[in-house]
């Protein structure tokens, strides 16, 4: 459905992403991992039609769409949560998701409706009246998520939506994780927290220093000697026989 | 009674109250200040739109007033077209020039755009005071003899001037409304809130604070009209200067930003603030206003950002809600 065709990214003489090709087929959940300044943001910027991209393309369903600024992303059905949250401060939860669900439900009974649903979906619906400032750290995170939902993407890009929860809020954000793809959509997710990642991804895409070096089932990065060596230690290869 | 009850039956006791003030309130002085407040009100309410909800701080407000009183007092005086006419012409000149004044000046934020729109502001001045068709710095004036209803002219009573601005201010309130029960007014408080997480959701920005600055601009240029009419001399000082661009936004500033009312509360103790200082000392200090809005915005920005609504929600909270975070209900 996606595919990524030797993206480049350059700043200046920095390259932050180079020769970036991969792909993301329906309901696919592709964990994008890497060091610490390996790219994945500038990747996930990128998709999200933040970044215009140096050179290559980026294709939707066949269309080429690198370049397309972030509010024609999110119309073709591509949305995003962002690594620093930026929910609306000034509004209540429900009214939060409302401003996503208006992508495609533009009177405002429609969008309260489609919020609501999408507020059942993720659990946030008991909130859904208070100011979202009130919200916890985890439930922002998944209040973000919610919003990106009610926008009905195809591809939904996750940008550390785990880190800084607890163990507990770790496992929830898998299972909603599990539940989106359920939907037939699509998810790309940057991740630092591996316990989050490793056991939901179909394929791993793994970045250093801005190239792909591995991309393969979780099993196999996990025990492919390059991740090991770039990122993951010791800690994280299976188990032998 | 909750706070939206509340603040129901206060704003229809302020209707009422200035429905029948002029009937009961028959000093011309007094007269003359309610109707300046209700004019002051007007303008804070179509500032707010941009200003207030899309949190565009715009300080060059005035050239649109001035294009609104411009334009129907030339249409009138060139073509004999009545203002009621000329109020919506120049509302949708001043549309027209907002979204050229908008679409350069937008590619700036924060600041830099309030910054901008205040040389937009000045220049606008600069070149008026030079334009023999507008009437150069001396400016037009409209004759008295052409008075009625059609013409928007009388000149026996302040009394429809009252209502005129009443009906103006509570079309622009009404206009208002509409927009924040629509998706733009949730847009627009998305833009201001987080503008990248906005655009991530399909909200355009370019677009939807064009629409913002057209809409805010049109029903600017409409306040003044009424204001040509009721002077029936405009020259640029009046109608174009940075001080008039800045009671706009202080107004709304004051009452309280992106809410209806704030700018109504605002213009009314600001009309009260000044016509105080005004009687204090003597009239004779031109400078004096520019005294009181500079203490006022520092007071403002100092002690209640969020203006005086903001402070009557502190006080009064919506529901019984915790005034601290719940104790994390996911966890």
């Amino acid at each position: 459905m996606l595919s990524v065709e030797r993206l480049t990214k350059r700043f200046g003489g920095l390259a932050a992403n180079e020769d970036v090709s991969f792909e993301v087929g329906r309901g696919e959940i592709i964990g994008l991992i890497g060091p610490n300044g390996a790219g994945k943001t500038t990747v996930f910027n990128s998709l999200a039609g933040f970044f215009p991209p140096s050179s290559g393309q980026i294709r939707l369903d066949g269309q080429p769409v690198a370049g397309l600024p972030p509010e024609r992303m999110a119309a073709l059905g591509v949305a995003r949560t962002f690594q620093i949250v930026r929910i609306f401060k000034s509004m209540t939860v429900l009214e939060n998701v409302m401003v996503g669900a208006m992508l495609h439900h533009r009177a405002v009974p429609a969008a309260i409706g489609k919020a609501r649903e999408a507020l059942r979906f993720t659990g946030l619906d008991r909130r859904a009246g208070d100011p979202a400032s009130q919200l916890t750290v985890a439930e922002q995170k998944r209040l973000e998520v919610t919003r990106a939902l009610a926008c009905e993407p195809r591809l939904l890009l996750l940008d550390e939506t785990m880190a800084g929860l607890t163990q507990n809020e770790v496992q929830e954000a898998v299972e909603l994780v599990k539940r989106i793809q359920a939907r037939g959509i699509a998810c790309v997710v940057v991740e630092h927290v591996m316990e989050g990642i490793m056991p939901i991804a179909d394929r791993m895409v793994v970045l250093e220093r801005g190239r792909v070096i591995a991309n393969g089932p979780p099993r196999a990065i996990a025990e492919d000697p390059v991740v090991v060596a770039a990122y993951l230690g010791e800690e994280y290869r299976a188990p032998g026989p | 009674m909750s706070r939206a009850a509340a603040g129901r039956a206060v704003g229809l006791a302020a209707l009422v109250l200035a429905a029948v003030f002029p009937l009961v309130v028959r000093s011309a002085t007094w007269q003359n200040t309610v109707i300046l407040m209700l004019m002051v009100a007007q303008l804070g309410v179509a500032w707010n739109i941009l200003g207030g909800y899309a949190g565009q701080v715009s300080l060059g407000h005035a050239v649109f007033f001035g294009t609104g009183a411009y334009v129907s007092t030339l249409l009138a005086l060139r073509f004999g077209i009545t203002p009621w006419v000329g109020m919506f012409a120049g509302a949708g000149v001043s549309a027209a020039l907002a979204v050229v004044i908008g679409w350069p000046c937008f590619r700036l934020k924060g600041h830099y755009f309030a910054m901008a729109t205040i040389a937009v502001g000045e220049i606008v001045q600069a070149v008026v005071n030079g334009w023999e068709l507008l009437g150069g710095a001396v400016g037009l004036s409209l004759p008295l003899q052409n008075t009625g209803f059609w013409f928007m002219v009388f000149n026996r009573s302040k009394l429809p001037y009252h209502y005129i601005a009443l009906g103006l201010l509570l079309f622009t309130l009404g206009v208002n409304w509409l927009v924040t029960r629509s998706h733009v007014g949730y847009y627009l408080r998305a833009i201001k809130d987080e503008p990248d997480a906005a655009r991530s959701l399909g909200v355009s920005l370019t677009r939807y604070k064009l629409y913002a600055i057209a809409l805010s601009s049109g029903l600017a240029a409409m306040g003044g009209t009424l204001y040509a009419q009721k002077e029936l001399l405009i020259d640029p000082g009046s109608t174009l200067s940075t001080s008039l661009s800045i009671k706009m936004s202080l107004v709304a500033i004051m009452g309280g930003v992106g809410t209806l009312a704030g700018p109504v509360i605002g213009a009314v103790l600001l009309t009260t603030i000044e016509e105080a200082s005004r009687l204090g000392f003597g009239g004779t200090g031109r400078g004096t206003d520019m005294v009181v809005y500079g203490l006022l915005i520092v007071v403002i920005a100092v002690y209640q950002p969020a203006g005086v609504l903001g402070w009557v929600k502190q006080r009064f909270p919506p529901k019984a809600a915790p005034a601290a975070p719940g104790p994390g209900g996911a966890r």
